[in-house]
């Protein structure tokens, strides 16, 4: 892609001072908990970029990261050529009316005492405080329209709606802005499968229209597979793959990758009893005391006496496949 | 005869709203070393129908119709007479894997308690038998672990506990209520193996509950697909998946993200699922069903052999070759 890109992130870390083991004395020295660590990628206009891992490999913290919302520790945030961890407060509200963000549990994320009008028109209050009540309603009941609701529903609380319907107004309070970004931290994950493709098709929809990026974080392949253009697989708080959608799963590189595809179960009794599965033995170890050398090492089928003493970072392997695996 | 015949299963909940009917006339059978896919969205009855049999429903909940167990209702016995069943013979695995063992407890005492009561073991054979249990579902140094508590575990390990728990009495029927929901996939796949292998050392026949249509497939012997407390399609797992004909059913495998094909659009269920209290007086299905025709509104499919096949049973008015060839068609023309 020549175009230039809307956001860069270089080398970011965001680590966590915990608590170790044992009586905890005012000097006993705390831990770090290395939930992102050194994480680099580019964003383009339009573009969707998924970012798939299992739980605790430190996907929602880099999104956080991103925004400000958990601060970084180290690394660049560049959005539209500026860095933004050396911005100012100030600089941070106008980068958040152009990057706006859908939660996982639709219901928890929308505030139980206000209307779903009040909700959707909440970002306009604080981002365009001189705008008049009469436009804000306007653009209140066009961007519900947009999102598949009813007018009629506008003064109802949300608990009067399902799952999908909550998701459906997160999605409005998010794109009433008109960002240019929006991270999407597993917004289908609580959903029932019949209303994940209406949520899929919904965001892919408006993607088009608006001119969209997006970050679409899951913790399942086959979700990202449907609507990402580029996917990042993480592992304990690194970039194990960055690649080309259609790269990665036909030729995946890395081999948590491999493991990660193969253990995903196909809805079809043929192919998946005689599915030959990758199995990852053992469980993920802990983010504050993480293996030597390769993170991966210890779960990994190819592992090799050097990659205990070795790690490196992303590297081409070709022109739609980054990897972080010293063997390709 | 079946291991367990299920007739005519209703569950009702006496609420503020009046009755709530949450599962209506579900009829089933298992064999020994079978297993038994039953699919469904949140709220369409699934998880009631088996916590019904298990004696588990809510207080406002009563029970109509018959699962006999070896030719026992499980419905019409007593607290005391279930509590024989339960964990013995009948067993039964939960979704999240923390709030079903005790804190309190060390894993050693919540398994050796099983057998100390069911089979009157001493707690140094229960223990050995606890031991052998843990190993067989692959806990790594189990002779320590066994000492710990629940938290000590990671969540997948956690599962391990109460398939190992699940089978100390080596039941006749295993059931598994989302066990792999709340896991990661690459846990979820060693969850299933596993399941796998013992019910291929131990013969336990299996009701699994999902609503992941991937986990039933290389499972499952049969699947039942169930949508607002009914029955909507009852087969063998490779019609259910190669032929289906059920509008929710094909509707359920449009809608699901898959590795296997390319096509990047997905065909959505347009609509909500339905609201329990206020039951629509036809076909569950028919509001969000794009075959609906005046008489689904009215008048409720009844579960009957297709006619395609009289293996396949359905709810539905559409007859199943229209549908089926329908269903066909489109999949050629994308």
């Amino acid at each position: 892609m020549s175009e230039q890109a809307i956001l860069s992130v270089r080398n970011i870390k965001v680590h966590f001072q915990v608590d170790g083991h044992g009586p905890q004395w005012p000097w006993t020295p705390k831990k770090v908990l290395k939930a992102v660590d050194g994480v680099s990628f580019d964003l383009y206009p339009g573009e969707t970029l998924g970012i798939v891992g299992e739980s605790g490999c430190g996907k929602s913290t880099l999104s956080r990261g991103i925004l400000n919302l958990i601060p970084a520790t180290e690394g660049e945030i560049v959005w539209m050529g500026k860095d933004l961890r050396k911005g100012s407060e100030s600089d941070w509200h106008k980068v958040r009316s152009d990057i706006q963000m859908i939660f996982q549990d639709p219901l928890a994320s929308l505030n139980p005492r206000m209307t779903i009008a009040q909700i959707i028109a909440e970002p306009l209050k604080t981002h365009r405080p001189g705008m008049s009540a009469a436009e804000v309603k306007d653009r209140v009941r066009k961007m519900m329209r947009r999102v598949g609701l009813t007018e009629q529903q506008i003064n109802r609380y949300p608990h009067e709606f399902s799952g999908g319907q909550c998701q459906r107004i997160g999605i409005a309070r998010a794109l009433i802005l008109e960002p240019k970004l929006v991270i999407c931290d597993e917004p289908v994950s609580a959903l029932d499968v019949s209303i994940q493709a209406q949520i899929i098709n919904l965001l892919k929809e408006l993607q088009r229209e608006m001119n969209l990026a997006l970050i679409f974080i899951a913790h399942d392949l086959a979700v990202v597979k449907h609507i990402s253009d580029r996917i990042l697989v993480m592992y304990l708080g690194r970039e194990m793959e960055l690649a080309q959608k259609k790269a990665l799963y036909d030729k995946p590189s890395h081999p948590y990758t491999r493991a990660l595809l193969s253990a995903i179960p196909i809805p079809d009794p043929e192919l998946e009893r005689n599915k030959v599965i990758q199995i990852l033995t053992g469980d993920l170890p802990s983010p504050i005391d993480p293996p030597s050398g390769c993170v991966f090492r210890t779960r990994c089928p190819l592992a090799e006496p050097r990659c205990a003493q070795e790690s490196i970072a992303l590297h081409r392997v070709d022109d739609d496949t980054q990897s972080s695996c010293l063997l390709v | 005869m079946s291991l367990l015949q299920v007739k005519n299963l209703g569950v009702q909940f006496a609420t503020h709203d009046g009755v709530v009917t949450a599962v209506n006339g579900v009829n089933f059978e298992l064999d020994p070393g079978q297993t038994l896919g039953i699919v469904g969205e949140s709220g369409s009855g699934k998880s009631q129908s088996v916590l019904a049999m298990m004696g588990l429903l809510a207080k406002n909940g009563s029970t109509t119709g018959e699962a006999l167990f070896q030719g026992r209702n499980l419905l019409a016995m007593d607290a005391h007479e279930l509590n024989r069943i339960r964990g013995d013979r009948l067993s039964m695995i939960f979704q999240d894997p923390m709030t079903s063992l005790n804190p309190y407890l060390t894993v050693e005492r919540q398994m050796t308690e099983v057998l100390e009561l069911h089979k009157n073991m001493s707690r140094g054979q229960a223990k050995k038998r606890a031991l052998d249990l843990l190993e067989a579902v692959r806990i790594p140094d189990a002779a320590r672990r066994i000492t710990m508590y629940p938290h000590e575990f990671s969540g997948g390990m956690r599962q391990r506990v109460m398939i190992a728990m699940a089978l100390l009495c080596e039941p006749e029927v295993l059931i598994a209520d989302e066990p792999t929901t709340a896991l990661d996939v690459t846990v979820q796949a060693q969850i299933l193996t596993l399941l796998k292998e013992l019910q291929r050392d131990f013969g336990t026949a299996i009701i699994m509950i999902t609503h992941d249509l991937g986990v039933v497939a290389g499972l499952c012997n049969k699947v039942m697909v169930m949508y607002g407390g009914r029955v909507m399609e009852y087969a063998a797992a490779d019609r259910i998946f190669y032929q289906p004909s059920h509008p929710y059913t094909i509707g359920l495998l449009g809608a699901l993200p898959r590795l296997d094909h390319d096509g990047s659009e997905l065909v959505s269920i347009p609509g909500n699922p339905p609201n329990m209290a206020h039951m629509p007086a036809g076909c569950p299905f028919a509001e969000r069903c794009t075959h609906r025709k005046d008489r689904c509104q009215s008048e409720l499919p009844l579960l009957h052999p297709a006619s395609h096949d009289g293996q396949v049973l359905r709810a539905c008015h559409m007859p199943s070759q229209e549908l089926i060839a329908l269903n066909e068609a489109e999949i050629h023309h994308v």
